[in-house]
């Protein structure tokens, strides 16, 4: 016989389901609820950075739209730290108008999501490695029995894309691809579109994190 | 001198043998929504151990509370009930200053949502969508009316048991969670193909709140205890030589 090692068990995840925008954007189920909702614009007037605009489509493995699907976003601030105290880089400013956090759904007829924010820094990787500017998304719907998780990238990036410890760890390289947002202009702001393919041809990349 | 300060690390590895696959056929609508290619393993870095931290000043005063956050004219119709319990990590230490939102169906198992067209009725005075932080010590608190059981198409006459949805935050991304709470004694739950998506007995009956009298108000309302275990943390051990010394 040995002690017992104590450590509790994480709790099961479970769907969540077609109804989740009345608990995390009850706007989008069709009230108001909340005085203070949370949603896809991640910045103010005073935030530091490059405005630009992550939006794209979640596809399911028949190739139909995932229109009751919810992302959250979570990012470095413009030079590249994070609002955290975990995150000590101290010769990096933090930046009191960006906490780096957002939820948006899919439009329920479009299928369309869509976050406003800044261009992430560069964050240091393991050992001290320079990762490529991204951002971390976490994708739930119906469906979905525990949440995906995966990055944005983006295109205009390419050297340190190249150099980038985690899309250097997926060992099909025409897989890399699928994290990486193409950049375009619209009405004068900056878009990256990234669709989110949950399955098949062109499936986006999930991590094990 | 020295001393030793410990920080929070990397999470734990998490347990998938605890936690459902992608493609679940039992749950149809997970067949065209689960990846096919293998989860890509990485190392935490600084982008899965930070993630994003809410204030008091964000929430309003009744956002916990569901028998009066959307009450138009009176109380919603239904079991009043007390769900609460604590947030913490595998390690037993509390998760504190944690959100933590909750979602359900009213009493006779109608949503308020668009997309729901069950023939139960809505009921004017509950919206069915709670918020809080827990307090330093991981607690949690929501006030409520028990959810009712409702159809759904997934077999031809399938039953959800009657269940609160969770969202946790943690205190870094890579311990997002969302799930279900699941009530003591309710006989859809063993049916259930959304809860038999979880392939381990044990970890299915930890998403099952047992009845807390004892937590409950006399004449007025039942309790349910639901606590939420989030992934645990390494920690990092950093030897601190002290200034003079």
């Amino acid at each position: 016989m040995v002690q017992p090692l104590g450590y509790l068990k994480e709790t099961a995840s479970q769907t969540a389901g077609p109804y989740v925008h009345i608990g995390l954007i009850p706007k989008q189920a069709g009230f108001a609820i909340f005085d203070n909702d949370f949603g896809g614009n991640l910045v103010g007037p005073k935030t530091r950075g490059e405005r630009i605009v992550i939006e794209g489509r979640v596809i399911d493995g028949a190739g139909e739209l995932v229109r009751d699907a919810l992302i959250e976003l979570w990012q470095a601030n413009s030079v590249g730290r994070y609002n955290h105290p975990d995150d000590r880089q101290d010769d990096k400013a933090l930046d009191a108008d960006f906490r780096g956090w957002g939820r948006a759904g899919t439009d329920f007829e479009t299928g369309l999501y869509r976050f406003e924010t800044i261009k992430p820094g560069r964050v240091p990787g393991r050992e001290g490695k320079l990762q490529a500017p991204h951002a971390s998304l976490w994708i739930v719907s119906r469906g979905i029995n525990i949440g995906l998780q995966t990055r944005v990238y983006f295109s205009d990036e390419t050297e340190a894309n190249a150099a980038d410890p985690v899309l250097n760890a997926i060992a099909m390289r025409e897989r890399r691809k699928t994290l990486i947002a193409q950049k375009s202009s619209r009405d004068g702001q900056t878009i990256y579109t990234f669709d989110i393919v949950l399955q098949g041809d062109n499936e986006t990349v999930f991590f094990d994190a | 001198m020295r001393n030793i300060i410990r920080r929070d690390g990397e999470f734990f590895q998490r347990d998938r043998d605890l936690q459902p696959q992608a493609y679940t056929p039992i749950y149809k609508t997970s067949v065209a929504r689960s990846p096919r290619h293998a989860l890509l393993s990485i190392d935490n870095s600084l982008s899965e151990i930070t993630g994003p931290m809410f204030n008091h000043n964000e929430l309003g005063p009744l956002d916990h509370d569901m028998l009066k956050n959307y009450a138009k004219g009176g109380d919603p119709i239904g079991e009043r009930i007390i769900v609460h319990g604590r947030v913490l990590d595998e390690n037993g230490r509390p998760v504190p200053n944690t959100l933590v939102e909750v979602w359900q169906a009213n009493a006779g198992g109608r949503y308020r949502h668009r997309n729901d067209s069950y023939l139960a009725p809505i009921d004017p005075n509950f919206g069915g969508c709670g918020r809080c932080l827990t307090d330093e010590d991981g607690y949690y608190f929501f006030r409520t009316v028990k959810p009712g059981a409702y159809p759904w198409r997934n077999y031809v006459n399938s039953w959800r048991p009657a269940h609160i949805h969770f969202s946790i935050f943690g205190s870094g991304f890579a311990q997002r969670l969302i799930t279900q709470m699941y009530f003591e004694g309710d006989p859809l739950i063993a049916k259930c193909p959304i809860v038999n998506t979880v392939p381990d007995r044990e970890a299915t009956a930890r998403l099952v709140a047992p009845l807390d009298v004892n937590a409950g108000v006399p004449m007025d309302m039942l309790a349910y205890k639901f606590d939420i275990v989030l992934r645990g943390r390494r920690s990092t051990l950093f030897e601190n030589r002290l200034e003079g010394n």
